[in-house]
This record gives structure tokens, C-alpha cells and sequence, in this order.
């Protein structure tokens, strides 16, 4: 929980290794759908030469290159803060490159690096790059509609049994072509890249519950939020929806 | 002044003979053919509405001589201008800014690959010069064919990542490209880290200073990986030496200061204030063929709308101004030169345009949320949707461009879209330049 009790505290870990598309975006929405419960939040980034602030309610991890997500795991393994906050309960969120790096091992720049091991997973690199719309129907215990994203990128994702699939993917390759993502206790990854939480606020509400230990937080207006998944949905339905 | 030493220079660096342009009789006989069954596919394709014909004409004359580029070029003086934002237009001021010293060949509609190159040249026939826009990821084999006296390099920024090479591996490319070809005058963005880093391969650098809105793609040092710092318009890597190097043409005000200390008003017809950047890079690469600013600068006021870029129309009362924006820092600079009006924004994500929208959360759009009415459309009006809602700028969401116009009082219409959107809307207005 955080220090001070009366915010929402949202930390952007590492910007400026790991943010390729768009992934401010996912800050920005939690933040704009807690200001809309009037629900205080203080939003920070942290630079990978800085200390990860302990105790946040949330941390945002984004996707990037090899050699920064190689760098990132690196700093984040050796600041050892993102590992002692899991454990006391904070919510983890993390995609694509941020996602693999919480497993056990990722592969980046033609090596296995080690990665933080706060998911049992591992990641090493698919036969091909897995380049478009991405879908799935999500694990019912966490009772939200279907994930709906794009994703880009080249490696595979092996599940140890500590972790449950995210989605069974109906729609693009996720960790396998199988499963898509991966979520333990509070910590939750996915290869829906950059803005995940534009097309998925339910997602952006869970993670906003699990940081307050709410069961339910009030409805809002996700007339465009709807109309994007529809039309989204409409898309990868239709014969032509990939490219 | 610096022309007729920078020309007494640049006739030293080349054989003799350079202006001797090669007409179509001395070309090879293949090419000759090529040559012609390019300009009459170009020519075809434009009589049957299919396009500018700038594209087909030059890829069936490749097909027929692979070589065609290499042996068109021959006896031209060529520059090329290459970047993430800003080519087309900075390509059309250059080939203003050369056009003091004779004609000059020039692929004016965007056209920005080899088989773009070779239509633009086979159609221009003989002349003494040749100035290309270069898509980024040509830039090696377009180097290769044209042996150019100067190549400009703009900038580099995210563009269209789900398929295009990420920044630092473009940045990478250009380096090695450049260390491999020593002898080409480099013209080069010194406000970008990207830039730097991969124009220095070369020993010969002159540098300019246009400013840059956009910083995200450039805050881990290309070389070392440590923090880039930045204050004010200086740069600077944190763990190695790194740093922005001393410009020779800085824009300064609305002008241009040139290597002697000289400024230079520049008058446009072009908006914003990254379009006097452009043409401060247009007369660098101008000076390295022997043209003075002085001489250049009533040329580059004459320029006016490039493949429908800035082009203004008339519709039902409306004026309506077209601004094309590829990525998040192009996004940037349209929010600078759009005027405070009823703006429509239009997204597609077809092909051309990459088929990710995620960028849309690289761009603020809080600079539209100033009490103009925004507009929205295209094929993704709703991932725009979502994304201004986020930002907290009002919008209406309309199905067409007729409705667009329909939806606002006469008077001013500012449009900004993406690729395809923008080519669409370009349609509609029957294909303005």
C-alpha cells in the first residue's frame, strides 16, 4: 500500500529503455479513469539510472528493443525494489518486452539473459515475428471481456505452472499461438503492446481494483472504449480483418 | 561571398566534364529502351487516373535494366535528402535552391524509392542537376547508384514501427553507409542525437540547427547507451563524448544565419516555423553546389503547396487547408502550423500507414483542446476517439469529409491526417497539388 494513502500511486518504470509504442498511454488511462471515480492519483517516471520508488500501487512496465530490455532487466535486477514491492502487494503490469523480462529468462541480442523471475515463465525466440491483431477470451476467474490488442514482436513465452495464461488466444500468436499473457497473485503481463489499456479498460479497472482492494469501482461512459472493440472485433472476424 | 569559393571547391572534387549531361542517345541501348518504356508507363498511368504515374513508369524500366538508375544519373549532380519528416518538402526547396545554377530533375511527389528516382530522371531528361528525396531505408542503394556530391539527413524518429526498422538500427544503416562513402558531403541535422551519431562516420560534415520538437526516440546515447541530457538547444551524452556539435546554418528568428555570419530573411509560403528549418537545410545543401543563400532565398519563396502538403482549396465556402502527418513528430509540427480553427483529424492504418495505431499516445493532442471544434474520421476515427478523450479534447465524430465540411461555418477548415487518410481526402478534392 502506499505511503501516502490518500493516492493512487502509478510509477512508469524505465521510459527511456522501454517505451516504443505508445506505452504512455497506459499511464495515462489508468490515471484518467481513476481522476473519473475522483480517485486522487500521482503519476511518476523513473529513468533507468534513477532508484525505483518503493512501495507504488502500481508499476507500468513497457515494451522495447533488444539491447534496452536487456539493459532494463539488468537495473531493475540489480535496484531490487520491483521484486520487495510484488511481495508486500503491489500490482505489476507489464507488455511485450517488459512482460518477458519478468520471467525466469528472455532471449535478446542472440543470448538467454536472465530475467527477474517474478513470473515462472520463459521467453526465447518463435520462428517467426508475430506482427498484428491480437485476441483472446481472458481466464474467467478474472472476469473481464475478451483482451483485444496488437502485438509485434519475435519471441515465445513457455508458462511454468506458478502462473496463469492470461487469454486462450482466438486471434494472433500471444506467448504460443495457444495462451496470451500471463498473471500471478497481483503481477500481470501480455503481449498486447503499447497502449493496451486503451482497448481493454476493463483491464485498466482491474488493476485499478487490485491497487485499491476494491471489488467494484463506478461505471463510466465507455461509449468510444465500445465502439473501438467492435469495430475491432468486426476486423479480425472479417476474412480480410489481417494483413 | 561563400558560392564561388565553395564552387571553385566542388570543381576541384570532381573530374572534369560533370555539367556534360548524358542525353538519352549516349545511354546504353537497354537503358535507352528502359528509359522510354518508363516514361510511357508514367504517362499511361496518369491517363488512366491511376496516380501521379511517378512509381510504375520507373519500376518497369528497372525491370528491364536493373542498372537504369545508376546509368540516368550519370553526368547529373546529384543531391539527395533523406529523413523521417520533412524530405518532400525540404527535397522541393533544394531543387529551388540548385535551380539558380540550371534545371534540375527532382522526384517532387514523394516518390521516394529507386523506381521512383528512375521515373523521376527518365522524365526529366537531360539536366545538369538532380535533387532526390530518399526513403530512410534506401538510402544505402540510392548512395551506391547516384554517387551524390551532398546527401542531407534530416532527422530520425519513430515512424510506422511494425514495419519499419526501429531508430538506433536506421541510425546504424546510415552510419555504415556513410563511412563507406567517404567523398559525399554530408549535410546534417546537429539538433538530432540519431542523426549525429551516424553522420560522423563521415569526414566531411557541415552541420545545421533547425530545432526538434520531438526528443523521444533520442534519450539513450546511440553510442554508449548512458542518458542524453538536454538544456536549452543543446545536447549532450552523459557517459561518453557525444555531444551536438557547432551548427554552421542555425535558424534564427524567421531567417537563416549562414556559415559567415550572414542572416538571411526567409519568406515562405510554406507554415510554421520547422519549414524555415527545411529551408535553412535547403540552402546548406544548395552551398555545397556553389549557390548562394542570397541568390536562393527569392527562390525558395516561390515554392508553395508539394503533393498536396499545405495545399489550400476552396469547398462550399470552407477553405480548406490539407496537412499531412506520418508520426508522432510530424503530429507535433502539423500542431504548430495548424492555425486556431475548426481542425478534422483523419486516421487510417492501411499499409501505407503502418498497421499499429499505438502512436497515437506518443502525440500531446492537448494543444486542440483550445475551444476550436475538432473534427474526426477515417478508417480508425475511434481509436482516435479514444485517445482524445484521454487527452480531454472534445471532438465530433464524423463518417466523411463532405460531412466534415458540412459539420463546420465558412471559413477556415484545417486538416491533418496520416498517409492514406490524407492521399483520400487529396481524392476527393481532385487530386490537388
Amino acid at each position: 500500500m502506499s505511503t501516502d494513502e490518500s493516492r493512487i500511486r502509478i510509477v512508469w518504470v524505465y521510459p527511456d529503455l522501454l517505451s516504443t509504442y505508445g506505452d504512455r498511454g497506459n499511464v495515462l488511462i489508468l490515471a484518467r479513469r481513476a481522476e473519473q471515480r475522483r480517485l486522487p492519483v500521482e503519476t511518476m517516471e523513473v529513468r533507468s539510472d534513477q532508484p525505483v520508488p518503493r512501495s507504488a500501487d502500481i508499476y507500468l512496465i513497457g515494451g522495447g528493443e533488444d539491447g534496452p530490455q536487456a539493459l532494463a532487466a539488468q537495473r531493475l535486477a540489480a535496484d531490487g525494489t520491483l521484486r520487495a514491492s510484488a511481495e508486500s502487494g503491489s500490482v505489476i503490469f507489464a507488455i511485450c518486452a517488459g512482460y518477458q523480462l519478468l520471467g525466469h529468462s528472455f532471449f535478446a541480442k542472440g543470448v538467454q539473459c536472465p530475467g527477474l523471475g517474478l513470473l515462472d515463465l520463459h521467453s526465447d525466440r518463435g520462428p517467426t515475428r508475430a506482427v498484428g491483431e491480437l485476441a483472446g477470451d481472458i481466464d474467467p476467474r478474472l472476469g473481464l471481456p475478451p483482451l483485444s490488442g496488437f502485438e509485434n514482436h519475435g519471441g515465445r513465452t513457455h508458462l511454468g505452472r506458478g502462473v496463469n495464461p492470461l487469454a486462450r488466444v482466438t486471434t494472433g500468436v500471444g506467448n504460443d499461438g495457444t495462451t496470451e499473457g500471463a498473471w500471478f497473485g497481483k503481477t500481470l503481463g501480455t503481449y498486447s503492446h503499447g497502449p493496451a489499456l486503451a482497448r481493454n479498460p476493463a483491464l485498466a479497472d482491474l488493476l485499478l481494483r487490485w491497487a485499491i482492494g476494491a471489488d467494484r469501482l463506478p461505471p463510466l461512459d465507455d461509449t468510444w472504449p465500445d465502439r473501438l472493440r467492435a469495430e475491432r472485433r468486426a476486423a479480425v472476424a472479417a476474412p480480410a480483418g489481417r494483413p | 561571398m561563400t558560392g564561388r569559393r565553395r564552387s571553385a571547391q566542388a570543381g576541384a572534387g570532381r573530374a572534369s566534364g560533370t555539367l556534360a549531361v548524358v542525353p538519352d542517345a549516349k545511354l546504353p541501348l537497354r537503358a535507352k529502351v528502359a528509359s522510354q518504356v518508363s516514361r510511357t508507363a508514367a504517362a499511361l498511368s496518369r491517363a488512366a487516373g491511376r496516380g501521379d504515374g511517378s512509381v510504375i513508369g520507373g519500376w518497369i524500366g528497372l525491370k528491364i535494366d536493373p542498372d537504369l538508375l545508376k546509368h540516368l544519373a550519370t553526368g547529373r549532380q546529384v543531391a539527395l535528402v533523406s529523413g523521417t519528416n520533412g524530405k518532400t518538402t525540404t527535397t522541393r526547396l533544394t531543387a529551388a535552391a540548385v535551380g539558380v545554377l540550371g534545371d534540375v530533375a527532382t522526384n517532387s511527389f514523394g516518390a521516394n524509392m529507386p523506381s521512383g528516382h528512375t521515373s523521376a530522371l527518365a522524365k526529366a531528361g537531360a539536366t545538369p542537376y538532380a535533387v532526390l528525396e530518399v526513403d530512410e531505408h534506401y538510402l544505402p542503394q540510392v548512395l551506391a547508384a547516384t554517387d551524390p556530391r551532398a546527401v542531407a539527413l534530416l532527422n530520425l524518429s519513430r515512424d510506422q514501427l511494425d514495419r519499419a526498422k526501429e531508430v538506433a538500427m536506421m541510425a546504424q544503416l546510415w552510419r555504415t553507409t556513410l563511412a563507406n562513402h567517404p567523398k559525399v558531403a554530408v549535410v546534417a541535422n546537429a539538433d538530432d542525437p540519431m542523426v549525429v551519431w551516424a553522420a560522423v562516420a563521415s569526414p566531411s560534415v557541415t552541420w545545421f540547427s533547425a530545432g526538434q520538437r520531438w526528443h523521444d526516440d533520442s534519450w539513450v546515447c546511440p553510442e554508449c547507451g548512458s542518458h542524453i541530457e538536454r538544456a536549452e538547444n543543446q545536447w549532450w551524452c552523459t557517459g561518453c563524448p557525444l555531444r551536438r556539435p557547432e551548427p554552421q546554418w542555425v535558424v534564427e528568428d524567421d531567417g537563416v544565419l549562414d556559415p559567415l555570419g550572414h542572416w538571411h530573411k526567409v519568406t515562405l509560403q510554406l507554415p510554421g516555423s520547422v519549414n524555415i528549418g527545411n529551408a535553412a537545410t535547403a540552402l546548406a545543401v544548395a552551398a555545397q553546389f556553389g549557390v548562394r543563400p542570397i541568390d536562393a532565398v527569392p527562390r525558395l519563396a516561390r515554392v508553395t503547396s508539394i503533393a498536396g502538403r499545405y495545399a489550400q482549396v476552396q469547398r462550399d465556402g470552407r477553405i480548406v487547408r490539407l496537412l499531412l502527418a506520418k508520426n508522432p513528430a510530424s503530429w507535433l509540427e502539423a500542431f504548430d502550423m495548424a492555425e486556431r480553427a475548426p481542425t478534422l483529424l483523419s486516421i487510417n492504418a492501411r499499409d501505407p500507414d503502418g498497421r499499429d495505431t499505438s502512436w497515437l499516445y506518443d502525440v500531446d493532442f492537448s494543444p486542440l483542446a483550445d475551444g476550436r471544434p475538432v473534427l474526426i474520421t477515417g478508417d480508425r476515427a475511434y481509436d482516435l476517439a479514444v485517445r482524445l478523450e484521454v487527452n480531454r479534447v472534445p471532438f465530433r465524430h464524423v463518417t466523411s469529409f463532405e460531412d466534415a465540411v458540412a459539420a463546420i461555418p465558412p471559413g477556415r477548415l484545417e486538416v491533418i491526417a496520416n498517409y492514406s487518410a490524407f492521399q483520400d481526402i487529396r481524392a476527393e478534392l481532385n487530386r490537388v497539388n
